[in-house]
C-alpha cells in the first residue's frame, strides 16, 4: 500500500469509506470537493455522486474544525471561556460574546443596565454587518464576481478599525463578561461607527446595482438549490437561510433581547428560498442593521457599563479592588474560582448573523459548568445539503455554498 | 532561397514573437494593475532591479507601475520546482503545452502590424508575410490550441484536469463556429478578399461619403458582426464571462492543475498571447488597423515615419480593446457551462446566420 | 496601389520559420526550467498522486462522459462544413453582384437550409445542456 492508502486504511474510518466504495455502480461518479478547496469556506468536504454533470448524491463530511469546545467550557470558568465564544463563529465574533453572556446571565439571575444593552446591541449589529458582507462577498466571488469581494472585504477592514478600537483585537475580541462589558466605548467611537455606517451602505448599493439586476448572475442563481419552507423547519434552518425560504423568523422580533423591542427595524423575508433569495435577503439584512446602529448610536443612554450590584459575579472597580477588603476578596475569588452562580439551568437563543445560535447552561454552583451545549446554525444548513444539492450541477456547488453562508467553526465547534 | 531574404525573414520571425511575447507578459501585469485599480488596492508597486530602478523619476514611476514585476515574475518560474508527476501520460503531458502556446505565435505570421509606404507609392504591409488567405489561416491555426487544451486534460490522469478540458474544448469549438460566420460579412463587403492588408486599407475615410459622420470602419459599418466577434473572442480565449475551464472556485486549478514551472507559464503565456491575437485581429478587422479616424488611407504618412504611426496606432487600439476586456474580466461574473453552451449555440449562432442573410440582401442592394 | 498577396512558397516559408522559431522557444523554456528548477523528492508520495483536494483519489480517472460532448461534437462537424463552403462565396459574391448574376437567391436559400437544420435541432433537444 502507498503511504497515502495507509493513512485511510485502519479502523472505523477504512470500514465505512469501503462501504461508501461498495454503493457506487452503474455511472455514477464520485468527485470529492474536498477539505482543501477554494470554494468551500473553510473545511468541509462534499463527497458528491455525479451522473454526468447532474449531483446525484451528496455527503458532507464534516468534523475537520472540532476543537472539543464544549467539553473546553467544562473546565473553564465563565469569564474565562468568553476567548473560546470568539472561535465558534469566527466571522463575526463579537456575536458569540454576547450570546453567551447573556445565557449565562439569565442562569444567574441578572440583568444588566441599559448603556450595556445598547453597546451590546451595536456590537451584535456590527457582528452582522461583518457576516453578511463576507457572505456576500464569496458569493459574489464564487460566481464569478471577485471585485465584489475585495470592496466588502475593505470595508469589513474598517469595521475591524471599530473593534479594534473598542477592545484592543481586531477579531478575537473577547469584549463581553458575565454582567457587563470588558471597558466601556472609547470617547469618539461612536462617530467612527456612524462613519463606517455611511460606508457600508455606500458599498452595499454598490454591489446591489452591481449584481442584483446583472442578467448572468440572475440566470446563475435563480432557481438553484431551492430549499422549500417545509424541508426548512423539518431540518431546523433558521436565519437567512430560513427568511428567504419564507419562515417569517427572527428571534430579535420574536423573542426580543437586549432591548430590540426599542428598534425599528424590518425583517426581509424571501418566498422561493432559492440562491436568489437569499442574496436578496442578506443584501436587505445589511440595510436594516446600518438602520439599527444609528437608531442605538442615537437613543445611547448614559450610566454604568456594567451591573454595580452583581457583586459576585462581575469583578469590582480596579480603584475600589486596591483600597478596600471586601472588593479585594471579591477579585481575588471571582478571577481565582470564578463567578458564583446558582445551582440550575438556563438555554438562551440570539440571532446570530448565520441563523440560530443557542447556549445551554447548566451549572451545579461555583464558576465552572457542569455542561455547556453550544447549538450552532450551520450545522442545521450544512445538514440540509444532502436534501438540496441533488438535482444541481456540479459548477452550481460554488454558488451554492456561497449563498449559503455557513461557517465551520459554528458548524464542528 | 536568398540567403538576405532568409535573413530578413528570421530578423522579422524574431521581432514579432520578441514583441508578441513582451505584449503578452505585460498584458499579465497590465491585468494586475488594471485589476487592482477597479479593485481600490495598490496592485504590484514594489518590484525593483539594481540600476534602471534608481533614474530619479523614470525609474521610480516604472517600479510604481509594477513594470519590473514581469522580470521577477518570469525569472521565478524559471527557479520553480518542476515536477512531472508519476501518474500523468509523460509524452502527452510535455507536448501539451506547446501545442497551447505555438499556435498563437503562428497565426501572428498573417497579421498586418502597420503599412509601409515606400517612394514608389506601393503600400507593403508589415507583417511576418502577406498571404492572400490570411484569415482562413489565422482561424485555422488558432483552432490548434484547442487539442492543447485536450491533451493537458486527458494525460494528467486525474478527474479535475479531465472534466475542465472536455468542457473548454467543448467551448471553444461552439463559439468558433461563431468567429467563422461573424467575419463572413467583413470578407463579403470587402469584395472577396480574406486577406488582412486588403481588408485595413478599405477602412480609411468615412461612411458614405460623411453623411453619418462616422469613421468608414466595420464596426460601424457591420455593429452586429463586432458585437458577435467581441463575445466570441472572450469565449476564445477563455477569459471571464466565460472561464469556466480554469476557474478556480470550480475546479481548483482547471485542466493545469498538476503542471508547475514553466509548463504552467507556457499555458499562462499562450492563454494572454490568443487575447493579444485576438486583440489584433478585432483592432484590424473592425476598428480600421492603422487607420486614423476620418482620415483617408492615401492620406496617411509614407516613408519611415508612416510605417511608425500605423504600427502605433495598431498599438494604441489594441491597449484599449486589452484593458477593455480585463474591465470586464473584473466586473462581470462568471456564466455556468451550459449557460455558455446556451449562449453560443441558440443565440450567437442564429444570430450570425440571420446577421449574414441581412448583408447578402444589403449588398445585393447597394450593387445592384 | 498596395502589394499583391499571393500564396507561393516565398510567402510560405516565413510562416514554416514562425512555427519552427515558436517550438524552439516553448521547448527551450521548458527545459531550461528543468534545468534550473528545483529537484522534486523522488520517494514523496504526495505530489505523485493526482490531487483531489487533499484525500486520495478513488476511481477512474477518464470516467465516461456524457454523450452531448459527443453531439456537440458532430454539429460542430457539420455546421464548420458550411460556413467553409460559405467562405469561397464570400470572396466571389459581390464579383458576381457587380456582374449582374442573380447570386442573392441561392445564397438566401443555402442560409435557410442551414437556418432550418439548426432550428429543428434547438427544437428537437439535441442542444439541451441542463438536466440528463
Amino acid at each position: 500500500m502507498s503511504k497515502t492508502e495507509e493513512v485511510f486504511s485502519f479502523g472505523d474510518a477504512a470500514a465505512r469509506n469501503a462501504a461508501l466504495e461498495e454503493e457506487i455502480h452503474g455511472d455514477t461518479m464520485v468527485l470529492n470537493v474536498g477539505p482543501s478547496h477554494p470554494a468551500t469556506h473553510g473545511v468541509l468536504r462534499l463527497r458528491l455522486e455525479l451522473d454526468g454533470e447532474t449531483i446525484v448524491k451528496c455527503d458532507p463530511v464534516i468534523g475537520y474544525l472540532h476543537r472539543g469546545e464544549e467539553k473546553v467550557a467544562e473546565n473553564f470558568t465563565y469569564n474565562q471561556f468568553i476567548p473560546y465564544t470568539d472561535r465558534l463563529d469566527y466571522i463575526g465574533p463579537i456575536h458569540n460574546n454576547v450570546t453567551y453572556a447573556l445565557a449565562v446571565e439569565r442562569l444567574a439571575g441578572i440583568d444588566v443596565p441599559e448603556r450595556c444593552q445598547a453597546i451590546r446591541v451595536i456590537c451584535c449589529e456590527l457582528a452582522r454587518l461583518l457576516s453578511h458582507f463576507i457572505g456576500l462577498g464569496c458569493y459574489g466571488m464564487d460566481a464569478g464576481a471577485l471585485t465584489v469581494f475585495m470592496y466588502m472585504f475593505t470595508d469589513r477592514e474598517k469595521i475591524y478599525s471599530l473593534m479594534e478600537e473598542l477592545c484592543g483585537a481586531r477579531f478575537t475580541t473577547n469584549y463581553t463578561r458575565i454582567g457587563g462589558l470588558q471597558r466601556d466605548i472609547p470617547d469618539g467611537w461612536l462617530d467612527h461607527v456612524l462613519k463606517v455606517c455611511d460606508d457600508v451602505e455606500k458599498t452595499n448599493e454598490l454591489c446591489d446595482k452591481l449584481l442584483t439586476r446583472n442578467r448572468i448572475f440572475y440566470d446563475r442563481c435563480v432557481g438553484v438549490a431551492p430549499l422549500s419552507k417545509e424541508d426548512a423547519i423539518s431540518y431546523g434552518v433558521s436565519g437567512p437561510n430560513a427568511r428567504a425560504s419564507g419562515i417569517a423568523m427572527d428571534l430579535r422580533k420574536d423573542k426580543p433581547y437586549l432591548g430590540y423591542e426599542n428598534y425599528e427595524f424590518n425583517v426581509p423575508v424571501g418566498t422561493n428560498g432559492d440562491s436568489y433569495d437569499r442574496w436578496l435577503v442578506r443584501v436587505e439584512e445589511v440595510r436594516q442593521s446600518v438602520r439599527i446602529i444609528r437608531q442605538a448610536v442615537t437613543k445611547m443612554p448614559g450610566g454604568l457599563w456594567y451591573n454595580d450590584k452583581a457583586t459576585k459575579i462581575f469583578r469590582p472597580r480596579k480603584d475600589k479592588v486596591l483600597s478596600s477588603m471586601e472588593e479585594l476578596i471579591q477579585n481575588f475569588m471571582i478571577t481565582t474560582e470564578g463567578p458564583e452562580l446558582p445551582v440550575g439551568e438556563a438555554f438562551f437563543e440570539a440571532e446570530n448573523p448565520k441563523g440560530r445560535q443557542a447556549f445551554f447552561v447548566v451549572s451545579k454552583g461555583g464558576g465552572v459548568p457542569w455542561r455547556l451545549r453550544i447549538h450552532g446554525p450551520s450545522f442545521s444548513i450544512i445538514s440540509a445539503l444532502p436534501k438540496i444539492l441533488p438535482g444541481c450541477l456540479v459548477q452550481d456547488v460554488p454558488v451554492v455554498l456561497g449563498s449559503i453562508d455557513f461557517v465551520m467553526g459554528d458548524c464542528d465547534r | 532561397m536568398d540567403w538576405m531574404y532568409l535573413l530578413i525573414v528570421l530578423v522579422k520571425a524574431v521581432v514579432v514573437v520578441a514583441l508578441v511575447m513582451a505584449v503578452a507578459g505585460y498584458a499579465v501585469v497590465g491585468e494586475r494593475k488594471i485589476a487592482s485599480w477597479v479593485q481600490e488596492r495598490p496592485g504590484p508597486n514594489r518590484t525593483t532591479v539594481p540600476i534602471l530602478g534608481s533614474i530619479p523619476v523614470v525609474g521610480w514611476w516604472l517600479r510604481r507601475m509594477g513594470f519590473f514585476q514581469l522580470w521577477a515574475d518570469g525569472a521565478k518560474f524559471f527557479f520553480k520546482e518542476e515536477p512531472t508527476p508519476a501518474h500523468v501520460n509523460k509524452l502527452y503531458f510535455l507536448v501539451a503545452p506547446v501545442v497551447a502556446f505555438v499556435p498563437a505565435m503562428a497565426a501572428l505570421s498573417a497579421v498586418p502590424f502597420g503599412q509601409y509606404v515606400g517612394s514608389d507609392g506601393v503600400a507593403v504591409p508589415l507583417a511576418i508575410t502577406n498571404f492572400d488567405v490570411g484569415m482562413l489561416f489565422v482561424m485555422a491555426v488558432s483552432g490548434i490550441s484547442v487539442f492543447g487544451i485536450i491533451m493537458a486534460g486527458w494525460a494528467s490522469n486525474s478527474k479535475y484536469p479531465y472534466f475542465s478540458s472536455i468542457r473548454a474544448s467543448a467551448q471553444l469549438i461552439s463559439y468558433e463556429l461563431t468567429i467563422g460566420l461573424a467575419l463572413l460579412p467583413v470578407f463579403m463587403w470587402t469584395g472577396g478578399t480574406l486577406d488582412l492588408f486588403s481588408i485595413v486599407r478599405e477602412q480609411g475615410g468615412v461612411v458614405g461619403g460623411g453623411v453619418f459622420g462616422l469613421p468608414k470602419w466595420f464596426i460601424c459599418i457591420m455593429p452586429v458582426s463586432a458585437l458577435l466577434y467581441l463575445v466570441a473572442l472572450f469565449a476564445e480565449s477563455n477569459r471571464l464571462p466565460f472561464d469556466m475551464a480554469e476557474s478556480e472556485t470550480d475546479l481548483v486549478g482547471g485542466f493545469h492543475t498538476e503542471y508547475g514551472a514553466f509548463k504552467f507559464g507556457l499555458f499562462f503565456v499562450g492563454e494572454y498571447a490568443h487575447m493579444t491575437l485576438a486583440a489584433i485581429l478585432f483592432s484590424v478587422i473592425f476598428l480600421g488597423g492603422w487607420s486614423i479616424p476620418f482620415v483617408s488611407m492615401d492620406a496617411m504618412p509614407v516613408g519611415l515615419l508612416g510605417a511608425v504611426v500605423s504600427v502605433g496606432v495598431v498599438f494604441v487600439k489594441t491597449v484599449i480593446l486589452m484593458s477593455f476586456i480585463m474591465l470586464v474580466r473584473w466586473t462581470l461574473p462568471r456564466f455556468r457551462y451550459d449557460q455558455v453552451m446556451d449562449l453560443g449555440w441558440k443565440i450567437l449562432l442564429p444570430l450570425a446566420v440571420v446577421n449574414l442573410a441581412v448583408y447578402a440582401v444589403i449588398l445585393a442592394l447597394v450593387e445592384g | 496601389m498596395i502589394q499583391q498577396a499571393a500564396t507561393t512558397p516565398e510567402t510560405f516559408g516565413p510562416v514554416l520559420l514562425q512555427i519552427v522559431l515558436a517550438i524552439a522557444i516553448a521547448v527551450g523554456l521548458i527545459l531550461l526550467s528543468n534545468l534550473l528548477g528545483q529537484r522534486v523528492a523522488k520517494r514523496s508520495s504526495f505530489s505523485h498522486t493526482p490531487y483531489e483536494c487533499g484525500l486520495p483519489m478513488t476511481g477512474n480517472p477518464h470516467p465516461r462522459f456524457g454523450v452531448k460532448f459527443f453531439l456537440t461534437a458532430m454539429l460542430f462537424i457539420l455546421f464548420d462544413i458550411e460556413v467553409v463552403f460559405l467562405f469561397p462565396m464570400a470572396t466571389v459574391y459581390r464579383a458576381l453582384l457587380a456582374a449582374g448574376i442573380p447570386i442573392l437567391a441561392p445564397v438566401l436559400f443555402f442560409l435557410a437550409v442551414l437556418g432550418v437544420g439548426l432550428i429543428y435541432e434547438i427544437r428537437k433537444g439535441a442542444l439541451k445542456w441542463e438536466g440528463r
